[in-house]
């Protein structure tokens, strides 16, 4: 069995009196696609937000890479190799395409109290970001303006900058939210191209990406993971079914 | 506008500049050698300005402080006997950027309206205490004893003068420019832009911008330097948050995030000021709804409107 990546033990967040994450637990192995599943409420953002970085538990502790990086705010992290993607997507509109993973490979490429040089004349930052763009397929959109693209594309643009870097686990959340159904199957395709060469924590509301992805799949529940297992054992648990999956997955 | 015509219009623009001198020579007409010279030192004020509220985003409505801190570096050194240019003008921008840096790591750690308010307060505590200075003349000034003498430049030649504002203001702009495209401008362009994002991809953007809000400050000091050498006279005023208010009017007039804005706008600005006082004692009155016109039909400023949506 791999070593785990990522570990999160008994994660407590409250807002007032809502409990958004009642006592996390998960465990995520090196190079495993895992799902993280859950109703609307579930609290999959408020988990998101705790392990990037940007939302402090009260409680609790998340491990990268075998070190506590629960202090640790999200810039930090990032640069340690735990790159996203936002549910909402979350790029920068007015840059080009480029610029946007160039920006992404520059905060990889030490400090950037760098005041005189042209970035964008910086092979160091530009090649890279154009491989990312290529292997997104989005190599032809290199020079269009970010906001200017479809949203299909936006997603995949996210994606490359959450590549650059080479991170060792990718948090993405929702990646196929919004698109139509060829795009869905293009993004799938393309996610399932990074399988097994990336750690990759995938949380989605669509079911055909996370049984065609997942190696394995956690179930929230109003705060809870209430099972951990293949999507075989996930289909096949009684709680995940009444809680969640409900028809779909008697159909 | 491509380029290559965006260079040839800033060409031209530099060129009806230094032919200010000779012209009002020829036509004995030595006010718009003044006028001009106060135009470009406001167009230092409003460049640096522009850094951090056009490219940075940080609303800054203190602006005005580092105008005062450069002035008073200048002021009271020469108060006290010491006329030296370099020295004068050196602790003028070491003393601006240390305000900067007083005042951008406490306001940087806010957003939004706090940032506006909190840099407007602090802008406000130095302008009263440069009001209860007697020393220096409390809130009605002092005149300057001499400009600041530099070895083989006279300061006190309208014409030097000129020049040497003109040069400053090209070198703020060119350095800027270079500022803004490189891998720091892109970081502080990017927060701007999306924060979220910028955090997320490894980005922690608050020394990024503090260090611009220090630059800003530097540059604005020496503008400062330049403006008590050009009124010859220390007031609070400089300080005023008036002030502050028309630095970002002519950034915003002029065009956000852009390198000629801060220039147009000073232009603008400053031009409609004299010719509107020169009819009416109530020009303010009419220029505020042209401010109001100007806001709203050129959404990307007047270097928008000139150069087109790249610049």
């Amino acid at each position: 069995m791999n070593r785990n990546i990522l570990e999160v033990h008994g994660l407590i967040k409250t807002f007032g009196a809502l409990l958004a994450s009642d006592g996390v637990e998960l465990e995520v192995r090196e190079g495993e696609t895992h799902a993280i599943i859950g109703p609307n409420g579930a609290g999959k953002t408020t988990l998101i937000g705790q392990l990037a970085g940007e939302l402090r538990p009260d409680r609790g502790e998340v491990r990268f890479a075998g070190e506590d990086v629960t202090a640790l705010p999200a810039p930090a992290r990032a640069r340690k190799g735990l790159a996203r993607s936002f549910q909402i997507t979350s790029i920068y509109p007015g840059f080009t395409a480029l610029e946007n993973v160039m920006l992404a490979v520059q905060a990889h490429a030490g400090h950037s109290f760098r005041f005189w040089r042209k970035a964008r004349g910086e092979s160091v930052l530009r090649a890279p970001a154009e491989r990312l763009l290529e292997q997104v397929g989005l190599g032809a959109r290199a020079g269009a303006q970010a906001g200017s693209l479809a949203h299909g594309e936006q997603r995949a643009l996210e994606i490359a900058m959450a590549l650059a870097g080479n991170p060792r686990l990718l948090l993405l959340d929702e990646p196929v939210a919004g698109m139509g159904a060829e795009e869905t199957q293009r993004m799938i395709a393309f996610l399932s191209t990074l399988k097994g060469g990336k750690t990759i924590i995938l949380v989605e509301h669509d079911m055909d990406a996370v049984f065609s992805l997942a190696d394995r799949i956690s179930v929230l529940v109003y705060g809870r993971i209430i099972a951990s297992g293949t999507p075989a054992e996930i289909r096949a648990n009684a709680e995940v079914r009444r809680a969640y999956l409900g028809e779909e997955a008697d159909a | 506008m491509n380029p290559r015509k965006r260079a040839l219009v800033l060409a031209v623009g530099l060129l009806l500049l230094a032919a200010v001198p000779p012209l009002a020579a020829i036509f004995n007409q030595p006010f718009y050698l003044d006028l001009l010279r106060r135009i470009m030192i406001f167009a230092i004020a409003a460049a640096s300005l522009n850094l951090i509220l056009g490219y940075g985003g940080m609303i800054s409505f203190g602006h005005a402080a580092y105008l005062g801190v450069g002035g008073y570096a200048v002021g009271v050194l020469a108060h006290y006997g010491v006329y030296d240019g370099a020295l004068q003008w050196g602790l003028a921008i070491g003393a601006s950027a240390l305000v900067a840096l007083v005042i951008g790591a406490v306001s940087l750690r806010t957003s939004g309206v706090y940032f506006i308010m909190i840099t407007l307060a602090f802008t406000q505590m130095l302008y009263y205490l440069g009001i209860s200075i007697e020393e220096f003349g409390g809130d009605d000034g002092m005149p300057l004893a001499a400009k600041s003498r530099f070895p083989g430049m006279d300061l006190d030649d309208a014409n030097t003068f000129y020049y040497v504002v003109l040069a400053i203001l090209v070198l703020v702009l060119v350095l800027g420019h270079r500022l803004v495209e490189s891998r720091f401008g892109m970081v502080i362009r990017a927060a701007k832009s999306n924060e979220a994002r910028t955090r997320a991809i490894g980005f922690s953007p608050y020394s990024y911008r503090l260090a611009a809000f220090v630059i800003a400050g530097g540059v604005c000091g020496l503008a400062g330097a330049l403006l008590v050498n050009h009124t010859a006279y220390l007031t609070p005023e400089f300080m005023n948050w008036t002030r502050s208010g028309e630095l970002m009017f002519m950034v915003i007039l002029g065009g956000m995030g852009s390198t000629a804005g801060p220039v147009l706008g000073a232009f603008a600005l400053l031009l409609l000021e004299d010719l509107l006082s020169g009819w009416t004692t109530h020009w303010q009155l009419y220029l505020g709804p042209l401010l109001v016109l100007s806001v709203l039909f050129f959404r990307r400023g007047l270097a928008g409107a000139i150069f087109g949506k790249n610049e």
